[in-house]
Order: structure tokens, then C-alpha cells, then sequence
């Protein structure tokens, strides 16, 4: 078993911070963008943002292409 | 033919489409306890993220959802970042989580549990908790089911009565088919939310308003307040928002069905990969806000606010249409529902029944017990959603906060070797406590925490403390790694 590595942690802290610590910031009504409130149009940009950072955290745990990594797992833990 | 009788005929061919896709599914495999329970362990990506956001989005984010956005508004957005970071912490756990269960052939929580700190008592404790607190989440089903029927049929059948027809098709689905089945029909049930929420959430908007934003615009000018935190509450603020969100995302996939369904998939990659891609399934919640938003200036008044879709679709537009959008709730109520069942009865007789009445049982005897207690489960289940009446949002929050309680056992057991059984233990017991004693005197939030959170700070805090008491022992995951 592997731990995962610092990087791709320090990676997927960032949703946690954009859409969670940091709420009083962006917990308003206006600018309206899109025709939403600023807060709701903040979360879901982050929805869209997050599979972006997991996909460089992806890469950062599993380098290389599919096949080497599918041998890797053959190798066990 | 009536209104309600062409909502409801178009709801029961929906969910007979279902059905019949559930049935065929299961029929072409031999059903053991591995098939039944963990699908054969064979999922790749495309069947394991079918299934997962086949659980996931249930009932509670189509109506509860826009429920609350009506009813308390701006909490409600937590769902949109709990939902979205639920998939980070599942990308550091899950991989872990499956290579073990592969090497040691799990198929439960409980047995993780288990093999990880080799106890018989903590791993009925933890499959007994599981069960307790999957009631809640699988009631939130049973009563979506009801209000879909009740809406459908203008008031004509009881919720009482649908109720007892939903329950009844939910366990006859899981009594047929498995895991599998659930996968499968959640395609059918994915493409009908995903299809109701983008054509609702733009075209309410549009006919009553012209458009989201003028929508917006007249929401803003009669109640600002409604739109941030804490919205139509006085007790749910950032702090709440921040801990609630926190503890629902470290929470979620320690739901023993979730949980549970790691195990069905194929390699550990296509977990990690199943992490990235599953955020891109919350964009459908904004726009079901977007309806429950609107619905507060088209219906307003409403007592309960979780029947609003309901409701401003029955306005709008014409009863063969609310008879797909509630065709789409009800499936989506039952797919969830069926695998939670399943899910309860697999722990009840393997991990609960097995170890402490009968050790004798054979795994067949398991498998034939198990599907004998999805009736069981499901008469539980329709006696407390007759007899309560919470509103889909908190019976979910209910759930997480006791099964978030088992985070510390899981994530500590596959990465800090100092943690000790007498740790966890101790540490799960006080959560588990703190949780019944704040939820039953009604103290959540709890000084502007989520009462969850609090609970899971200190089992965090006492599993810390007393590993660290009482000497180490063995890590059964590395000892047999370093071999």
C-alpha cells in the first residue's frame, strides 16, 4: 500500500479551500454573474474547477501511461 | 383519462422500464453472496461510476435539494461543495481501501474493520451503527417516494399509501436481482434526472421570469437575506457551513453501501480515475436550486417545502409531463433505496448475525438469510417514514453524523500504524454517543457546529489519545505487505 504523495495532497487542498475556508468571502448576492448570485456561481465554477485538479493529482500519482500503471498494480502493494 | 391518472400510469411505466432492465441485469448471473454483494468484483470505469452516481444521487438531491433552497436557502449550497470535494478525499482513500479488499477478499465495512484490528466486537459494533444509521437514508427514499405518488396523483393516493407500493417494488427489485442490476438501472435513472433538472431548471425560470437572471433579480429584491447564510435559519452561518461541509465529505464514502461498493471495482486506478470525473455529475444540483429558488415566488407557502418541485411542475406544465419528472424522482428514490437494502442486509447477517449468534453459517446460508432480511428492513423503514416527519435534508444529516464516525478508525487504520483497536473503539463509542445525545436533545447545531463534526473531533481526539495510552500491536496491512 502506497501512501499518497504531499504534491498531489497539496493539489487537492485546493477545492477544499475554494469552496470551503475561505466562505465568508464569496458568501454574497452581488456581483450577480450569469444571472446567478455571486455565491452560487462561485461553488459552481468549482465544480468545474475540482475534476481539473484531480486530474493533475491523477497524474501525480500515477505517472507514466495506462499500461505501466496497470502493470504496476499487477505487482501487488 | 384524468390528469392524475396519466401522471401516475407514465410514472408506474417508468418505473416498470426500470424494473424490467433490473431484472434482466441480474438474470444472466449465478448469484452467490461475491456476485450479489460485489457484482463478481469485475466493474470497470463505466459500471462503477454508473453505480456510484447511481447511489449517490438520490431522491434527497432531486427533491430535499430544492427543498431546502426553497424553505432555507443559502445553507443549501453546502450540497454543491460537499458534493464536489466528497470525490478529493475518495481519490486518498478508496485506491487503499480496494487493495486490501482485494487481497483480503472483503466484502463489507465490516470486515474491514475486522482484518485491520482483528476484532469480532468491533466489527459487529461498527456493522450494527451502519445498519442503525442507513434507517435514516433509506427512509429520506421511502418518503421521496411517497410525496412523488402523492403529488402525481393530486392529493388522490395517500403518502401513506405510496409509501407502502414504493417499499414494495424496492424489495422485490433487490430480491431478484443485485448489484448488478443497480448499475444498470441507473443509466435509465441518471439520464432522466439529468434530463428533468437542465429542462426544469432553465424553463421554469424562463416562463415564469424570462430568463435565471430576472429571476434572481426579483428573488434579491423581496429577500436578499434568503439567497446567503444563513439564509431563512438563524443558526446555520459559516461556521456551520464550514463543518457541515467538512464533515459530509469526510463522511460520504464511509457509508457502509459506498463504502461497499469500492470492492466492485476492477483496479485501483479506475477508482482514481472514477475520482476525477465524478465531480462533473454536481453540476445538476445548481440548476435543481435554480428550481427550488423560483418555486419560492411561483408557489409560495408552501408547509413542506421538499414537495416544491413537485408542486411547481404540477402548475406549469401538462400531467404526462409531471408523470416523467415524477417517473424520474421515483426511480431515482428506488435505485438508491434498493441498494441500501441490500447493503444492510448483507452487514446485518454477515457481519452482525454470523459472528455473535450463529459462527456455524454457511455462506449460502448468509446469502439466504440476507435476502429474508430486506423484507424485514423494509417494514422497519416504511413503520418510521409513516411515523416521522423530518424533512428529507435533516434525515440525511442524521445519517452522515453517525456514520462519519467511522472515519477515524478507516483512515488511521490504513495510514498511521500506531493505531491501536482500544483506540478506535473508545474513540467510535464517545462519537457515536455524542451524536444520539446532541441529535436527541436537539442540540444540532451545536454552538454553531455541526453536531456531527463536534462528535468526530472528539473520537478524532480519543482515538489519538488512547492509541498512544496502550502499547502498539501488529499492522496485519504491512506486516503481510513486507512479505
Amino acid at each position: 500500500m502506497k501512501k499518497p504523495s504531499p504534491w498531489s495532497l497539496l493539489v487537492g487542498s485546493i477545492p477544499f479551500i475554494g469552496t470551503c475556508f475561505t466562505v465568508p468571502l464569496w458568501d454574497r448576492v452581488e456581483p450577480m454573474v450569469l444571472g446567478m448570485p455571486f455565491n452560487l456561481f462561485w461553488l459552481t465554477s468549482w465544480v468545474l474547477l475540482t475534476p481539473l485538479c484531480m486530474w493533475v493529482a491523477y497524474y501525480i500519482e500515477v505517472p507514466g501511461n495506462p499500461e505501466s500503471s496497470a502493470s504496476r498494480q499487477g505487482d501487488g502493494t | 383519462m384524468s390528469p392524475s391518472m396519466i401522471a401516475l400510469s407514465v410514472i408506474f411505466g417508468i418505473v416498470m422500464v426500470g424494473s424490467i432492465i433490473g431484472f434482466y441485469a441480474g438474470s444472466r448471473y449465478k448469484m452467490d453472496l461475491e456476485q450479489w454483494t460485489v457484482g463478481g468484483r469485475g466493474f470497470g470505469l463505466m459500471l462503477v461510476w454508473l453505480l456510484m452516481a447511481g447511489e449517490v444521487y438520490t431522491t434527497f438531491a432531486f427533491l430535499g435539494a430544492s427543498g431546502w433552497a426553497y424553505s432555507r436557502g443559502g445553507p443549501t449550497l453546502y450540497i454543491i461543495a460537499y458534493l464536489t470535494l466528497a470525490y478529493v478525499v475518495s481519490f486518498y482513500i478508496l485506491p487503499n481501501i480496494w487493495e486490501v479488499g482485494q487481497k483480503y477478499g472483503m466484502q463489507t465495512q465490516s470486515d474491514f474493520f475486522f482484518k485491520r484490528y482483528g476484532s469480532l466486537f468491533l466489527s459487529s459494533f461498527v456493522a450494527l451503527v451502519g445498519v442503525i444509521f442507513i434507517i435514516p437514508y433509506l427512509q429520506l427514499q421511502i418518503t421521496g417516494l411517497g410525496i412523488i405518488v402523492n403529488v402525481a396523483s393530486f392529493e388522490g393516493i395517500s403518502r401513506n399509501m405510496a409509501m407502502i407500493v414504493g417499499v414494495a417494488f424496492v424489495a422485490g427489485f433487490v430480491f431478484v436481482s443485485g448489484i448488478r442490476a443497480v448499475a444498470w438501472v441507473s443509466v435509465l435513472k441518471d439520464f432522466l434526472m439529468l434530463f428533468a433538472a437542465v429542462f426544469l431548471g432553465i424553463s421554469v425560470p424562463y416562463i415564469y421570469f424570462g430568463g435565471i437572471g430576472p429571476m434572481f433579480s426579483a428573488l434579491a429584491q423581496i429577500n436578499p437575506g434568503h439567497l446567503v447564510m444563513p439564509g431563512g435559519t438563524t443558526n446555520m452561518g459559516h461556521t456551520w457551513y464550514v463543518t457541515t461541509v467538512l464533515m459530509t465529505s469526510l463522511g460520504f464514502y464511509m457509508w457502509p453501501h459506498l463504502f461497499g461498493a469500492t470492492f466492485t471495482a476492477k483496479s485501483s486506478n479506475t477508482l482514481r480515475r472514477n475520482a476525477v470525473i465524478m465531480p462533473l455529475y454536481t453540476i445538476s444540483i445548481p440548476l435543481i436550486f435554480i428550481i427550488g429558488y423560483s418555486s419560492i415566488l411561483v408557489v409560495p407557502g408552501l408547509e413542506n417545502g421538499d414537495m416544491s418541485l413537485l408542486t411547481v411542475v404540477r402548475k406549469t406544465f401538462s400531467s404526462w409531463f409531471l408523470g416523467v419528472v415524477g417517473g424520474a424522482g421515483a426511480i431515482t428514490a428506488m435505485v438508491p433505496a434498493a441498494m441500501l437494502t441490500l447493503t444492510t442486509a448483507t452487514l446485518f447477517a454477515k457481519n452482525f448475525y454470523r459472528p455473535v449468534f450463529s459462527p456455524g453459517m454457511s455462506d449460502n446460508q448468509v446469502a439466504s438469510m440476507a435476502k429474508g432480511l430486506v423484507l424485514l428492513i423494509s417494514a422497519i423503514t416504511l413503520y418510521f417514514a409513516i411515523f416521522s416527519s423530518s424533512t428529507l435534508v435533516s434525515l440525511l444529516l442524521l445519517g452522515y453524523s453517525g456514520i462519519t464516525q467511522f472515519f477515524p478508525g478507516i483512515v488511521l487504520g490504513l495510514y498511521w500504524r500506531r493505531v491501536t483497536l482500544a483506540g478506535v473503539f473508545t474513540g467510535m463509542i464517545v462519537g457515536v454517543a455524542a451524536v444520539a445525545f446532541l441529535m436527541l436533545n436537539k442540540m444540532d447545531p451545536f454552538m454553531g457546529i455541526n453536531a456531527g463534526f463536534f462528535a468526530l473531533c472528539l473520537n478524532l481526539a480519543i482515538t489519538v489519545l488512547v492509541s498512544l495510552a496502550v502499547p502498539a500491536h501488529s499492522n496485519p496491512f504491512e506486516e503481510d505487505a513486507a512479505v
